[in-house]
C-alpha cells in the first residue's frame, strides 16, 4: 500500500478519532445519569454521603466532559476536510441531523452544564438539581441525533437521489429509521453500562483500601446492579439491531458469522470459532451452533440466511455501475469485533453478578483482594465492548459509505494530498495520545483522593448540611 | 426572498454569535500573560469566562453544521479547502479547551504554567486565522470547475488575508480586555483597562485599514455603513473605557466586531465563495445550498430553537453576572 494515499490515510484518520469521541461519549452519556441520580438523591433525603458521592463522580464527568467536547468538534470539521465528496453527496439529508443536533441538543449541554458546575451557590438548589437533567438530556438528543445520521448511512430512507446528489424527502422518516431506533437504546445502554463499570471500578478501588467504606459501599452496589441491568438491556437492543441489521445489510451478518453460503434453520448455524482461507472467500474450519445464527437473524428456527457468495452474486448485479464484484468487508474484523463486543460485554456482567453474590449482606467471607483487582478491571472490558462494536458496525458497513449509494473511495476529499492527511494524522495520534495520559492520570489521581470524607457524626460541631462557601466552585 | 438567500444571512447571524462571544473568550486567554500577576489573579482572569466559554464555543460547532445542511457544497469546497488552516484551528481549539478545565487539577505552578501557556497559543491561533480565512473568502481562492479549492496554505497567506488575521487578533484581543475590566477588580481590572486603550488604539488603526481595504474591493452602500458603524462604534468603545463605563465600553466593542463580520458578509454576498481565476467556478447562493425541503425543515428548528438558545444563554451570562473578586477566589474550592 502506498503509504502517502489519501483514501487510506483518511479512513484511519476518521476511524482514530471517531474511535477515540467515543472514548469520552458513553462515559458522558452514562455518568451524567448516574451524577444525576446521585444528586436527585442528596436533594430528597439531604443525607451528605449523597453530596460528596455527587461531588465525586462529578469530577470525574467533568474531566471526561471536557475531552468529549473538544474531540466532537474535530468529527463535525472531518466530514468537509477528509470526505469532501462524501459531503456534497449527502449534504442536503445528512447535514440535517446534524444542524438539528448543534441548536436542540450542543447548545442545551453546553450551557447547562456550565450552570451546574459554578451553580452550586448561585442557583436554588432544585433549579441546581435541575441543570444536570437538562444537561444529561442535551447529551441524550444529541445522541440521537448523531446516531440517526450514522444510521442514514448504513440504511439510507427518506431522500431521492437528484442530478447525483441525495435530496431529503422526509425528516420523519429519517428520525424514525429502523436502524436508529435499535441503535439509540443499544448505544446509550452501552453507555451506561461503561459509566456504571467505572463507578464500580472506582468503588472498587477504594474499598479495597478500605476507605470511605460508608460512602463506598452503596457506591459499588448500585454501579454492580446497573451493570447488571444494562447488559440485559443491551442484549435485548442488540438483538433487534440485530434483526434490523440482516434486514437492511445482510451481508454484514454474513461478515459477521463468517457465513459463506446461504443455509435455513439448522445450516445457518452460529460459529463460535472459524477459520477462513487467506483471501477470505471459504471457510476451512469452524466450530458451530446449529439453528442460532437463523434464530438471531430471522427469530425463527427454519429462517434462511443469505451466504456471502449468493450476495456477492446478487450485488454484483444489482450494483454493476460500482464495478466491484466483491461486497464483502473485511471478514475477520467484522467476525472478531462481533464476538468480543458480545464477549467483553458478557464478561463485565458476569463479574458484576459474582460481585453482587460475594458482596451480599450476608456474606461471611470478606471480599479477597484479588476480587477488587477483576472489579476494577471491569471499566476498561466495558469500553473495549464498545468500541470493537463500532468498528463493526462501521468496517462491515464497507465498501460503502453510504450502503447501496455510494462507495467509501467516491467520498474521499479528491483535492487535499496525502501528505497532508498524513500530516494531520500524525498530529490527531500523537495529541490525542498525549491527552488520553493527562485525563487517564487525572481521573486516577481523583479515585486515588476519593470523595470528601463525611462529617464526623460524633462531632457535635460538624455542621451536617454543606454550606454555601463549601460549595463554590471555581476553576 | 427565497429560503436559501434567508440561510446565507442566518449562517452570518451564527458566525457573529461566534466571533463576538468566542472572540471575547480568545482574548481573555491572550491577556494572561499581560494580566493576573499571580495565580490568584490568572484565576480571576479564567473565571470571567469560566462559566461560559464552552456555550460561546458551541456557536462555532452550530454554524459549522447549519452550513454542512444549509450549504453543502460551500462547507465542502471550505473545509477541504483550507484543511490544513483548519487544522491548526482544530489543534489548537482542543488545547485551549482541556486546559481551562485541566490547570487547577494540580498544585504545582509548572503544571498551571503550562496550561496557561496552552491557552495563550489556544486563543491567539485560533483568533488569528479565522480573520485569515474569512478574509479569504471574501476575497476569493482558486477553485476549479468542480469548486474544489486548488491553491495551498500559502494562497490564504496573501496580504489581505493577513491584515484580516490581524483585524481579528486585535479586535478579540481588546474585546477580551474590556470583559475582564468589566468581570474583575482591584489590580487585574485596572490593568486591563489600561491595556484595552492601548490595544484598542492600535486596533482602530489595523482594522481601519482592514475595512477600507474591503470597501474599496468590494464596494456596495451597506459594506460602508457596516465598516463606518464597526469603526464608530470602536472609538465609542476606547472612550468608554477611559471614562471607566465598562459596561457600554464592551458592548461597543461587541457590535464593533457584529459590525464588521455584517460588512464582510456584505462583501460576500450574492457569492458564497468566489472563485478568484475564473467567475464560472464560484460557489454562489444559488449553486451551494441544499433542496428547498431541507431548508424548510432548517427554517422551523432555527425558528423555534434560536430564540430560546437566545433566552437560556442570556439567563446564564444574568446568573454568572457579578464581579469574579480576588476573595472569590480564594474562599471557594476548585472544581476538583
Ligand atoms: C457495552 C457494549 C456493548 C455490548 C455488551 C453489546 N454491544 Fe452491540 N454494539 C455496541 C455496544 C455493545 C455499540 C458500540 O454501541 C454499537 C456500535 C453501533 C451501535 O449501534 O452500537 C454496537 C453494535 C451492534 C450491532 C451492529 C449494528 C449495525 O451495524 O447495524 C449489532 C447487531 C449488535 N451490536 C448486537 C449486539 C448483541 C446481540 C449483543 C449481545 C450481547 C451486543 N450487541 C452487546
Ligand atoms: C454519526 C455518526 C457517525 C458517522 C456519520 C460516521 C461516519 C463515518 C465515515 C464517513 C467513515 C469514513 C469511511 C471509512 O473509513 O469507511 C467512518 C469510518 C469509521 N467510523 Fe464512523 N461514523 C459515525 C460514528 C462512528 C462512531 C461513534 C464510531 C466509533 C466510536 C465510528 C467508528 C468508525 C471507524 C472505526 C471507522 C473506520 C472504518 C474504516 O476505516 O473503514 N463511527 N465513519
Ligand atoms: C462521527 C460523528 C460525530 C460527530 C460529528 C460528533 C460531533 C460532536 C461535537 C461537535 C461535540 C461537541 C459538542 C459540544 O461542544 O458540546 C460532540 C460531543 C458529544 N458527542 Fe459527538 N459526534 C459524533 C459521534 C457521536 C456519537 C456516535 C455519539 C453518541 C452516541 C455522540 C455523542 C456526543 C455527546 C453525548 C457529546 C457531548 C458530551 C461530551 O462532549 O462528552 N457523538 N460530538
Amino acid at each position: 500500500m502506498d503509504v502517502l494515499d489519501p483514501l487510506a490515510l483518511a479512513r484511519w484518520q476518521f476511524g482514530l478519532t471517531t474511535l477515540y469521541h467515543f472514548i469520552f461519549v458513553p462515559l458522558t452519556l452514562g455518568m451524567g445519569l448516574i451524577v444525576a441520580v446521585f444528586q436527585t438523591a442528596w436533594y430528597r433525603t439531604g443525607k451528605a454521603k449523597w453530596l460528596h458521592l455527587t461531588r465525586f463522580f462529578g469530577k470525574i464527568f467533568l474531566i471526561n466532559f471536557a475531552m468529549g467536547v473538544v474531540t466532537g468538534i474535530v468529527q463535525e470539521f472531518q466530514f468537509g476536510m477528509n470526505w469532501s465528496d462524501y459531503s456534497r453527496f449527502v449534504g442536503n439529508v445528512f447535514g440535517a441531523p446534524l444542524a438539528f443536533e448543534g441548536l436542540m441538543a450542543f447548545f442545551l449541554e453546553a450551557t447547562f452544564i456550565g450552570l451546574w458546575i459554578f451553580g452550586w451557590d448561585r442557583l436554588p438548589k432544585g433549579l441546581h438539581l435541575a441543570t444536570i437533567w437538562v444537561t444529561w438530556i442535551g447529551a441524550s438528543f444529541s445522541a440521537y441525533f448523531i446516531l440517526a445520521a450514522n444510521a442514514w448511512m448504513q440504511n439510507p430512507v427518506g431522500y431521492k437521489v437528484v442530478q447525483g446528489r441525495a435530496e431529503l424527502t422526509s425528516l420523519w422518516a429519517l428520525l424514525t429509521n429502523k436502524v436508529a431506533l435499535a441503535t439509540f437504546p443499544h448505544t446509550m445502554l452501552a453507555g451506561f453500562m461503561f459509566a456504571a463499570a467505572v463507578v464500580v471500578a472506582a468503588a472498587a478501588w477504594q474499598l479495597k483500601r478500605g476507605l470511605n467504606v460508608e460512602m463506598m459501599r452503596p457506591a459499588l452496589k448500585f454501579g454492580l446492579w446497573s451493570v447488571l441491568i444494562s447488559f440485559v438491556g443491551v442484549f435485548l437492543a442488540g438483538d433487534q439491531l440485530a434483526i434490523a441489521m440482516v434486514e437492511t445489510q445482510p451481508m454484514k451478518m454474513a461478515a459477521a458469522e463468517a457465513f459463506y453460503n446461504s443455509g435455513c434453520g439448522a445450516d445457518a448455524s452460529f460459529s463460535l470459532f472459524s477459520i477462513g482461507t487467506p483471501d477470505g472467500s471459504s471457510e476451512v474450519w469452524s466450530l458451530r451452533v446449529p439453528y442460532l445464527l437463523a434464530l438471531l437473524s430471522t427469530h425463527t428456527l427454519t429462517g434462511c440466511v443469505e451466504g456471502i457468495n449468493d450476495l456477492n452474486a446478487q450485488y454484483a448485479q444489482q450494483f454493476s455501475w460500482t464495478g466491484l464484484t466483491d461486497f464483502a468487508p473485511t471478514i475477520w474484523i467484522t467476525y472478531w469485533a462481533f464476538r468480543w463486543m458480545m464477549g467483553l460485554g458478557a464478561f463485565a456482567a458476569l463479574v458484576s453478578l459474582l460481585g453482587l453474590w460475594v458482596t451480599r449482606r450476608k456474606a461471611k467471607r470478606p471480599v479477597a483482594s484479588w476480587m477488587w483487582t477483576v472489579a476494577i478491571w471491569t471499566a476498561p472490558t466495558a469500553l473495549l465492548a464498545s468500541l470493537v462494536g463500532w468498528v463493526f458496525t462501521e468496517m462491515g458497513r464497507q465498501p460503502w459509505i453510504v450502503f447501496s449509494l455510494m462507495l467509501t473511495q467516491d467520498g474521499v476529499s479528491p483535492n487535499v494530498p496525502g501528505w497532508q492527511v498524513l500530516l494531520s494524522l500524525i498530529v490527531f495520534t500523537a495529541l490525542y495520545g498525549a491527552l488520553f495520559v493527562v485525563e487517564f492520570g487525572l481521573i486516577v489521581k481523583t479515585v486515588k483522593k476519593g470523595p470528601d470524607p463525611l462529617p464526623d457524626p460524633d462531632d457535635p460541631e460538624a455542621p451536617a448540611e454543606a454550606g454555601p462557601a463549601e460549595l463554590t466552585t471555581v476553576y | 426572498m427565497d429560503l436559501a438567500h434567508l440561510w446565507f444571512w442566518i449562517i452570518g447571524i451564527l458566525f457573529i454569535g461566534y466571533f463576538v462571544l468566542d472572540g471575547f473568550d480568545f482574548g481573555v486567554g491572550m491577556s494572561l500573560p499581560f494580566l493576573g500577576k499571580d495565580d490568584v489573579g490568572r484565576r480571576q482572569v479564567i473565571n470571567t469566562i469560566g462559566p461560559v466559554w464552552d456555550l460561546n464555543e458551541t456557536w462555532l460547532i452550530v454554524a459549522g453544521a447549519c452550513l454542512f445542511a444549509a450549504f453543502p457544497q460551500w462547507y465542502a469546497t471550505l473545509f477541504s479547502g483550507f484543511y490544513l488552516a483548519l487544522l491548526l484551528i482544530l489543534v489548537t481549539l482542543i488545547l485551549r479547551g482541556v486546559s481551562f478545565e485541566y490547570r487547577h487539577q494540580r498544585d504545582s505552578l509548572r503544571w498551571k504554567g503550562g496550561f496557561d501557556t496552552m491557552i495563550v497559543i489556544g486563543s491567539a491561533v485560533p483568533a488569528f486565522l479565522w480573520g485569515v480565512a474569512f478574509a479569504n473568502i471574501v476575497n476569493g481562492v482558486p477553485l476549479d470547475a468542480g469548486h474544489n479549492f486548488t491553491g495551498t496554505l500559502l494562497t490564504l497567506l496573501n496580504p489581505y488575508g493577513l491584515l484580516g488575521g490581524l483585524t481579528t487578533l486585535l479586535l478579540f484581543f481588546v474585546n477580551g480586555l474590556l470583559f475582564v475590566a468589566l468581570k474583575t477588580d482591584g489590580q487585574v481590572r485596572e490593568d486591563a483597562r489600561k491595556l484595552a486603550f492601548r490595544a484598542g488604539a492600535l486596533a482602530l488603526v489595523v482594522a481601519a485599514v482592514f475595512l477600507i481595504w474591503t470597501v474599496v474591493a468590494h464596494f456596495s452602500p451597506a459594506v460602508l455603513i457596516l465598516a463606518a458603524i464597526a469603526a464608530v462604534c470602536l472609538v465609542v468603545s476606547i472612550v468608554c473605557n477611559l471614562r471607566g463605563i465598562e459596561g457600554w465600553a464592551f458592548g461597543f466593542g461587541a457590535v464593533t466586531v457584529a459590525a464588521a463580520v455584517l460588512s464582510l458578509w456584505f462583501a460576500l454576498y450574492p457569492n458564497v465563495m468566489p472563485a478568484s481565476n475564473d467567475p464560472a467556478h464560484s460557489l454562489t447562493i444559488e449553486n451551494a445550498s441544499s433542496n428547498l425541503y431541507t431548508l424548510q425543515v432548517m427554517s422551523w428548528a432555527a425558528l423555534v430553537f434560536l430564540p430560546l438558545v437566545l433566552a437560556y444563554q442570556g439567563w446564564t451570562y444574568w446568573i454568572f453576572r457579578r464581579r469574579v473578586t480576588r476573595s472569590h477566589i480564594e474562599n471557594a474550592v476548585p472544581v476538583h
